[in-house]
């Protein structure tokens, strides 16, 4: 069974589940793991997000995500005037491509220092979302659990290492995974766990020799 | 776990078990699943009731309409307007339920009640029978478990997604959730809150998933109105002591089948029925070019 907060809720900003609060919170876990202001963005819709998401308010919930607001916060409805008064440039691109899920959206960000960075992402109903590609790596994250996320070199040790590093603190891993793109190239490892990761954790999982960079996100 | 559910006979069993009613097994069973005090769970439903009820206050203030031009001040039109063929309690309902999903339609803050599509059934019949009867929050508690552990079950057996099972899994649930509720607000028996959602779902088995336009607006905000009349209907069958001859959990089950078995174009894809008239199809086109 579900919690039957899951059944009654979420509480959310109208009209649709997953075109609008699917919407937000692809918005904020893209902002998460941007991990710096974003200057401009541009987002490429995908299918229904394509066709819809002007009647749903979809645009303004991506922006309002990535200004950092929940699905639930009211100021979703003036997104556009939040987004000018942060100077966050925006622009949409309906695209007619074929996806193979029908509410996606990419975000190509740009920070201030010109860094670039593409995430790709799914709204699967009811709030949910799956964030499935960063940059081109093969990921798959849902912002419902507390999350660690490292860049990595795919060679042997890197993985124990980090693992012994979260249970010297006694954090329990509940799901695991590991992404490559090939063969001792670069590497993705998401590990989700049942309790908050402090600072000093994730810094000794950066010291990890082949780790390149440790992010963290808390549950969205 | 002492209240591991997993269909509404489970609840029942539990229900007699104890001697306790139906909403108090969901509620007990959230406390064993969450290892959450119990505070802590009612704070929480709480929490959302208040909502339910600003959502109704948000729709019937605001009567603007929504960019598609779709819809907006229904519910106020009912609200100033009397009834003619629905009981005074029955009239409420419709019209709370109508302001619930105008509200979501113009991005006010709303519970998904299983989805937000759905958002207004619930809340229209659970304000309406809580002010006919003058009823404390005592009883929105009662209710909102008894909606909650009818739609847990829903979605676990089958589903609530108009994508997945048509509108009967999306607004059926809702006025099924509904109709346990407002028999557990009343004080119903657990056979009662049984036998009112499975009469309210049965009744709406075949329910396409047409909306025009791809938006939650039309048929969904009117839609919701109806079936919160439809849920009344269910429950005063159940407390009049008519039960389904079908138990709730075949009928559940019976849900999910018809809507795996509805053609793609009639679940949520905008490609059959009411979307794909001639007015559907001019009003999608005028949407596109907003």
């Amino acid at each position: 069974m579900s919690s039957v907060f899951d059944i009654i809720g979420p509480i959310m900003i109208g009209p649709s589940s997953s075109h609008t609060a699917g919407a937000a919170r692809l918005g904020k876990m893209a902002r998460c793991i941007f991990d710096e202001p974003v200057e401009r963005v541009t987002m490429t819709l995908y299918g229904s997000f394509a066709k819809t998401y002007k009647g749903h308010g979809t645009d303004r919930a991506l922006i309002a995500g990535l200004l950092g607001f929940g699905a639930e916060d009211v100021r979703i409805r003036q997104a556009f005037k939040e987004a000018d008064e942060a100077g966050l440039q925006y622009e949409f691109v309906e695209s007619a491509e074929p996806s193979d899920h029908p509410n996606v959206v990419r975000f190509d960000l740009y920070g201030h220092s010109g860094r670039h960075m593409s995430v790709l992402g799914r709204s699967l109903g009811g709030g949910r979302i799956l964030i499935t590609r960063i940059d081109g790596l093969e990921v798959e994250i849902t912002g419902d659990e507390h999350t660690i996320m490292t860049f990595h070199t795919d060679k042997p040790g890197v993985i124990a290492a980090v693992t012994t590093a979260l249970s010297l603190q006694a954090i329990n891993i509940s799901s695991m995974r590991v992404f490559r793109k090939e063969k001792h190239s670069q590497a993705v490892m998401l590990i989700h766990t049942d309790s908050e990761v402090s600072r000093d954790v994730l810094d000794s999982i950066n010291a990890v020799s082949g780790i390149e960079s440790v992010m963290y996100f808390k549950p969205l | 776990m002492k209240y591991n559910y997993n269909s509404i006979a489970d609840i029942a069993a539990f229900s007699e078990r104890d001697g306790i009613p139906f909403w108090q097994v969901v509620l007990r069973s959230e406390v064993e699943l969450t290892e959450a005090d119990e505070a802590a769970v009612l704070g929480e439903a709480k929490k959302r009731i208040a909502i339910f009820n600003q959502s109704v206050e948000d729709g019937l203030a605001d009567i603007r309409t929504t960019p598609s031009g779709m819809s907006g001040g229904q519910a106020k039109a009912l609200f100033d307007g009397q009834p003619r063929f629905l009981s005074p309690l029955a009239y409420k309902a419709l019209t709370y339920a109508i302001a619930v999903n105008e509200a979501n339609a113009k991005m006010f803050r709303i519970v998904a009640c299983p989805t937000a599509g759905s958002c207004g059934v619930v809340p229209g019949v659970m304000r309406a029978v809580g002010d006919t009867y003058h009823l404390d929050e005592e009883a929105y508690v009662r209710g909102f478990f008894a909606a909650a552990g009818v739609g847990n079950v829903i979605t676990n057996a089958a589903c609530v997604a108009g994508a997945v099972g048509g509108c009967q899994a999306e607004v059926g649930s809702a006025a099924a959730m509904a109709a346990a509720a407002a028999v557990a607000m009343m004080e119903g028996t657990t056979d009662e809150v049984v036998a009112a959602m499975a009469l309210c779902l049965k009744n709406v088995l075949g329910l396409v998933c047409d909306p025009v336009a791809g938006l939650v607006e039309v048929p969904c905000v009117k839609r919701n109105g109806i079936y919160a009349v439809h849920a009344l209907t269910a429950a005063e069958m159940a407390m009049a002591g008519l039960r389904s001859q079908i138990p709730a959990d075949e009928v559940i089950g019976a849900m999910d089948r018809i809507g795996r078995a509805l053609p793609s174009a009639l679940r949520e894809t905008s490609e059959g029925g009411l979307a794909v008239t001639e007015t559907g199809k001019q009003i999608a086109e005028r949407v596109r070019n907003l």
